[in-house]
């Protein structure tokens, strides 16, 4: 159990870091998508199994397909960064960074969380046992979830139309292609 | 499955993953970047949620990472709508050349 942990820490980790160190948005991207697989085994190894599944299916699945979709839509290539404001504000980030990280290493060894109490009982199903809360006591943010769904989905259509058809239709690149 | 895996560690690795997302939104300048260290940021709280949910024996923690992952979902979709319309606008993705509100 603690090398699966490690290995998936590991994974993590090295992959989170290499999201945001690398410079092509696309293996960005599918970095960011190892990292959802290993997290993905540290839910499941929480027996936390649907979390687990619907992580691979709407993070690494769906989630990301759109940002890849929408990195090669707009063709972008590697990053160019130079200049003394860019290297500055990289400086000033890490140092921000090592801040934070040592502020949270304060925290947690302070507090000296202990470990889990007993085990989980194993239940035959953690799906059949989420959705009953789910129904029940989530009921209202449950319906308010697909609201805000909703909501979101009509307001992407408005944004990615563009402009509605201007008059003398100069700028005609929005209105034609569909949305995004 | 009898984990023996300590609740500070599950929190010191939503820490760090906290602190990577962090880091990736200063540092960078491609917003699409930016929006991917934001996931980071979201999975490092979810990586809590359930760490707590396993720690206290209880489902809602669980619960709560759904409905994060909602709202995630509907975000992703809003945020990168936007940087598609902001690239017909303006032919960049990079956060700082985009001053439209500076007067």
């Amino acid at each position: 159990m603690i090398f699966l942990f490690a290995l998936f820490a590991a994974v993590l980790i090295a992959s989170g870091l290499l999201v945001i160190l690398h410079r092509n948005p696309v293996t960005s991207a599918l970095f960011l998508v190892l990292a959802f697989c290993s997290l993905a085994g540290l839910y499941i190894m929480m027996s936390a199994e649907f979390v687990g599944m619907v992580q691979v299916i709407v993070y690494a699945g769906a989630i990301m397909v759109l940002f890849l979709f929408v990195i090669m839509y707009l063709n972008l290539g590697r990053d160019v960064e130079s200049g003394l404001p860019t290297q500055l504000r990289r400086g000033l980030g890490w140092v921000a960074g090592a801040a934070l990280l040592g502020e949270a290493a304060a925290l947690i060894g302070r507090r000296a969380v202990p470990g889990p109490v007993a085990d989980t009982p194993v239940q035959a199903g953690n799906t059949q046992a989420i959705g009953q809360v789910l129904y029940t006591r989530y009921l209202f943010p449950f319906e308010i979830t697909s609201l805000l769904l909703l909501v979101a989905m009509v307001g992407v259509i408005v944004i990615g139309k563009g402009r509605a058809a201007p008059i003398g239709a100069e700028n005609a690149p929005g209105a034609g292609e569909g949305g995004a | 499955m009898n984990g023996v895996i300590p609740l500070s560690w599950m929190l010191a690795l939503s820490a760090v993953l906290f602190v990577i997302g962090v880091v990736g939104v200063l540092v960078r300048r491609n917003a699409l970047v930016i929006f991917m260290s934001i996931e980071l940021m979201l999975n490092a709280a979810n990586l809590a949620f359930v760490a707590f949910a396993r720690h206290m024996h209880s489902l809602d923690g669980q619960v709560f990472v759904f409905f994060v992952m909602t709202v995630a979902a509907a975000e992703v979709a809003v945020g990168l709508a936007i940087i598609v319309n902001l690239f017909r606008l303006r032919e960049t993705v990079f956060v700082d050349e985009v001053n439209l509100l500076k007067g």
